[in-house]
């Protein structure tokens, strides 16, 4: 492999060279924290109110640290594009842990980059990285925001004077239905009837659907609209306009829409990268699967708005207060799907680490809609 | 229940949609219409409409008019035409080939000086309430009609005027069918073309000021996909004629809305098939039209592709 010999040269001249330093003069940076390169893979615009703006904003905490380089791509597709990013961010800058963020980019991208350089680090957004199957130096993290999804269900539920609620998402994978599955049990956790209608658009971004989706529903009568989209932007601006509420996702989007913004789900990734950039600079291993939710500081949610009655909140409050301390069960048993059909028998809990919830294919009672 | 259409918000929506969703498709088309009349294909639109969105909100934003954006969008998009119609001037240049660098360029130019306004909110152009007799609030939400649209309902017979029964006009379809007549009559064939391709630059502009603007409303690098390149395919289904440009427009603009309208009232199987409608409904309509005995009728003979 050429790329080895290459670093094998380039370690060793470097070697020779402060091999030679070192005996000529006491080197100050040899004690100082290793100098790491860390790069960040993002499919849309870092700006995007959205998720590519977490991730963003969670990367700008690591250029704060000492001797820790960032480097960042966006708009990278998920195609083969994403491992010519990964190549050129090892090759040339020298990279040595690596976040592709998207989902699309671990399975086969991500896996086929760990594989061919085993030196580096690989660390995906939600992948479902297995010990058995996938390499050592790969892994995944997330964070378990349906836990705040859950929480503006029950605030969705509490404040809607419908009872119909509806959630523009863009793709039926596991974390998207994961989000619908939680936000449908918060709401009916508050109202029994609540129904949860949901469109896919099809793709991470596409506002003229994500607008055409959010006006169908206000014309529907649905009056609380949330969202699983890369940039929930468009959906809150128009269900702004169309004078219904709202709960964000990603990033606090308040500011869009004032009156009717009631809460959100948002992600805290600057917790997540500084614990790994820590754990590179001091030589530790990195953790191969990591997972967290509001308890670990993973994810959190944004500030009531006026709309959001006292009932609501002393609710929502409640539930979150459990989830910080002893953390809550969100999928538990007696439970069906939308179709009838039991998927969780009764008596039996699925804590938020079971890895049986990121497979997720199936939409709980009260949901309008259909994953195929 | 009130609010409730169940069944009935389909039609509606499909309604409502096309109106909506139909805009850019409208004036993108119109403005291809005209440059290809002239004998020229501008395949730079796409480009064009993105730099539109992208410099109407930028100016939006920063001058807190909405149509002062509108204005920009339209001229960026005269400086697109205008770049497109010189490089075509040069000789032994491909018409074609420049459009798909111009889209290139535009697109890129556009997220590149985006960059800084994906966040802002700017100032949105007002609706017209057109469904004040109403008193069915989803009906009077699918009757919010901009002014825009009004524009291009009233600009597709007005341009179908000129290139009929003008003189103006009957030199375009001169130049575009037939260049060695338009010379004969001593008229300046590449003069008249860059007239007409900075004329569909201008519209292609304010269609994207329309997504930016209105509806999406929101300036972001996803915002077109591909809704420039949609309309250029439209002028050959419409036949080059301004009229049909505006029924197609129409069409796509339903067929756009399909995929969300049969969600959102519950029929939530194959959501994947309506998404697909308007390419669907793009190759059905250019097999079911196209003849290997028969030149497309009304196609301008000077144009790359007929030639």
């Amino acid at each position: 492999m050429t790329f080895d010999k290459k670093i094998s040269r380039r370690l060793a001249l470097g070697g020779i060279a402060a091999g030679a330093l070192t005996t000529a003069l006491p080197m100050r940076s040899a004690f100082a924290a290793k100098k790491v390169t860390i790069g960040f893979i993002y499919v849309g615009p870092r700006d995007d109110y959205g998720y590519n703006q977490a991730h963003a904003e969670g990367a700008a905490a690591l250029k704060k640290m000492a001797d820790v380089k960032i480097i960042e791509e966006e708009k990278v597709p998920e195609t083969l594009a994403v491992e010519k990013s990964m190549e050129s961010m090892i090759n040339l800058d020298g990279a040595s842990l690596i976040f592709p963020t998207s989902f699309g980019y671990f399975d086969p991208h991500m896996l086929k980059m760990a594989q061919k350089y085993p030196k580096v680090q690989f660390r995906h957004a939600a992948g479902m990285w297995d010990k058995a199957k996938h390499p050592a130096n790969a892994g995944s993290y997330f964070g378990y925001i349906d836990e705040c999804q859950y929480l503006s269900g029950i605030v969705a539920g509490h404040t809607s004077k419908s009872g119909k609620l509806g959630f523009v998402a863009a793709k039926p994978i596991p974390q998207v239905v994961r989000n619908i599955n939680a936000f449908a049990l918060g709401a009916r956790s508050a109202n029994p009837n609540a129904t949860v209608q949901v469109v896919f658009t099809g793709d991470w971004s596409m506002p003229v659907k994500e607008a055409e989706a959010t006006n169908n529903m206000i014309a529907q009568g649905i009056d609380v609209i949330t969202c699983h989209v890369d940039s929930p932007k468009v959906v809150i601006e128009t269900a702004e306009r169309g004078g219904i509420m709202t709960c964000g996702y990603h990033a606090n989007q308040s500011k869009l829409a004032p009156k009717g913004y009631l809460t959100g789900a948002e992600w805290n990734w600057s917790k997540v990268y500084t614990d790994f950039a820590n754990q590179l600079q001091a030589d530790k291993p990195l953790p191969n699967f990591v997972r967290g939710g509001l308890k670990d500081g993973f994810v959190k949610t944004s500030p009531y708005g006026a709309l959001v009655g006292a009932e609501a909140r002393k609710h929502a409050d409640e539930v979150k207060a459990k989830m910080a301390s002893t953390g809550v069960v969100i999928f538990k048993g007696p439970l069906k799907d939308n179709k009838g059909n039991e998927v969780i028998a009764p008596g039996k809990d699925y804590d938020q680490f079971d890895l049986w919830l990121e497979g997720m294919n199936w939409l709980t009672q009260g949901v309008i809609g259909s994953i195929s | 229940m009130e609010g409730e259409l169940g069944l009935w918000g389909i039609p509606l929506a499909i309604f409502a949609g096309a109106i909506r969703v139909s805009t850019p498709f409208l004036f993108v088309s119109l403005g291809e219409c005209l440059t290809e009349k002239s004998g020229r294909i501008n395949l730079g639109l796409e480009g064009t409409l993105i730099m539109g969105a992208m410099s109407g909100y930028a100016i939006s934003y920063l001058s807190g008019s909405p149509w002062l954006g509108v204005l920009v969008a339209g001229m960026a998009g005269m400086l697109l035409g205008a770049l497109h119609a010189c490089i075509c001037s040069l000789p032994r240049v491909n018409d074609i080939a420049v459009g798909i660098a111009l889209m290139l360029f535009g697109t890129g130019l556009a997220f590149y000086l985006g960059k800084p306004f994906v966040q802002p909110k700017a100032d949105i152009l007002p609706a017209v309430e057109f469904g004040w007799w109403s008193d069915i609030p989803q009906v009077r939400a699918a009757l919010q009609v901009n002014v825009l649209f009004i524009i291009g309902v009233i600009l597709a017979p007005v341009i179908l005027w000129f290139l009929r029964s003008t003189r103006w006009g009957l030199i375009l379809r001169t130049v575009g069918d037939s260049a060695d007549a338009a010379r004969a009559m001593g008229y300046d064939v590449l003069w008249v073309r860059l007239v007409a391709t900075v004329a569909g630059g201008f519209l292609a502009g304010i269609g994207g000021a329309f997504l930016s603007l209105f509806y999406p409303g929101s300036w972001n690098e996803s915002l077109s996909s591909g809704q420039g390149l949609m309309a250029i395919a439209l002028v050959i289904f419409a036949r080059w004629n301004p009229m049909r440009c505006l029924w197609a427009s129409l069409l796509f603009g339903g067929t756009a809305a399909l995929g969300p309208a049969l969600q959102s009232v519950g029929v939530t199987q194959g959501y994947y098939i309506f998404n697909a409608a308007p390419y669907v409904l793009t190759l059905a309509i250019m097999i079911a039209t196209c003849s290997p005995r028969r030149n497309l009728a009304g196609a301008p003979g000077e144009l790359s592709v007929t030639k």
